[in-house]
């Protein structure tokens, strides 16, 4: 499924969308950005709460299909601004990850 | 690519959220080149580790590149504290990092054994109150 597909399906916020047609090939969860950059993998959606401007050098980094921000947490505009310069997904949720992870597990 | 490419660039230790603008503008010129994307991704994390150190823990650096047919090395320079004890250092979940490094999400003690796993050669050379320095190497082939 495309990151924009699963956008709509599961309406979640577009905060940046620079490549809605990138292919969601599995998920990875979790806030410490050595862990993400050491265990991710390319083209998986990355979950996380943490929403300062390093988050959109490791998602382009690890080259991630799309971020997914959980719980409500938003994004400072410059951030976005970032997140679209450089390429980078980013949708937001009310879910929380556990969530996000079971709807990503239906459709991958 | 018949000769050696290099790049050089000043990581400010100041400007911690402008750290990574170094590895991402590398990667993307890497893969203009079209170099393996995959290789391309591990000299970009190893890198922005690498560089990320640099702003935490040494107040800066440089970081030097060179690119020839079968290598990417990438050398780091910093004048910060140095690193009493590299072993321990190399450990998975060592960290020094101070709490509002902590929040931003480093601090998992994660980011020197993450460089050793992406490349196939590394090196740190530490004087405690002089500097670090450390190399990693990435064949292409
Ligand atoms: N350039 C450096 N100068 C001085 N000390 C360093 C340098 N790089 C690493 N260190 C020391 O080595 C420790 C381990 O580094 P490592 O990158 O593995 O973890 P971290 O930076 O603390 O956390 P993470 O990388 O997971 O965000 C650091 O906490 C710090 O004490
Ligand atoms: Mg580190």
């Amino acid at each position: 499924m495309t990151v924009a597909e699963f956008a709509e399906k599961y309406s979640m916020e577009v905060l940046s969308m620079p490549e809605p047609a990138r292919e969601i090939k599995g998920g990875y969860m979790g806030d410490l950005l050595s862990w993400v950059m050491g265990r991710a993998k390319a083209d998986q959606a990355w979950i996380t709460i943490m929403s300062n401007q390093n988050i959109i050098a490791v998602a382009s980094l690890v080259d991630v299909a799309c971020i997914i921000l959980a719980e409500d947490v938003r994004l400072e505009e410059s951030i976005v601004e970032n997140a679209k310069a450089k390429g980078v997904n980013v949708l937001a949720t009310k879910e929380p990850a556990f969530e996000i992870a079971c709807q990503l597990s239906k459709e991958i | 690519m018949s000769e050696a490419l290099t790049f050089h660039f000043d990581v400010n230790g100041e400007d911690f959220t402008s750290a990574g603008q170094a590895s991402v503008r590398f990667k993307k010129n890497k893969r203009e080149l079209g170099v393996d994307p995959e290789i391309i991704r591990r000299a970009s994390i190893a890198m922005y580790e690498g560089e990320i150190n640099m702003v935490i823990h040494a107040h800066g650096g440089v970081a030097d590149v060179e690119v020839d047919e079968d290598a990417i090395k990438i050398v780091l320079k910093d004048q910060g504290p140095g690193i009493p004890d590299i072993a321990k250092a190399m450990q998975e979940g060592y960290s020094t990092a101070p709490d509002n490094i902590r929040s931003l999400g480093f601090g998992a003690g994660m980011g020197l054994p993450n460089m050793k796993r992406y490349t196939d050669e590394m090196q740190i050379y530490s004087t405690v109150g002089v500097g670090t320095t450390v190399t990693m190497k990435i064949n292409l082939n």
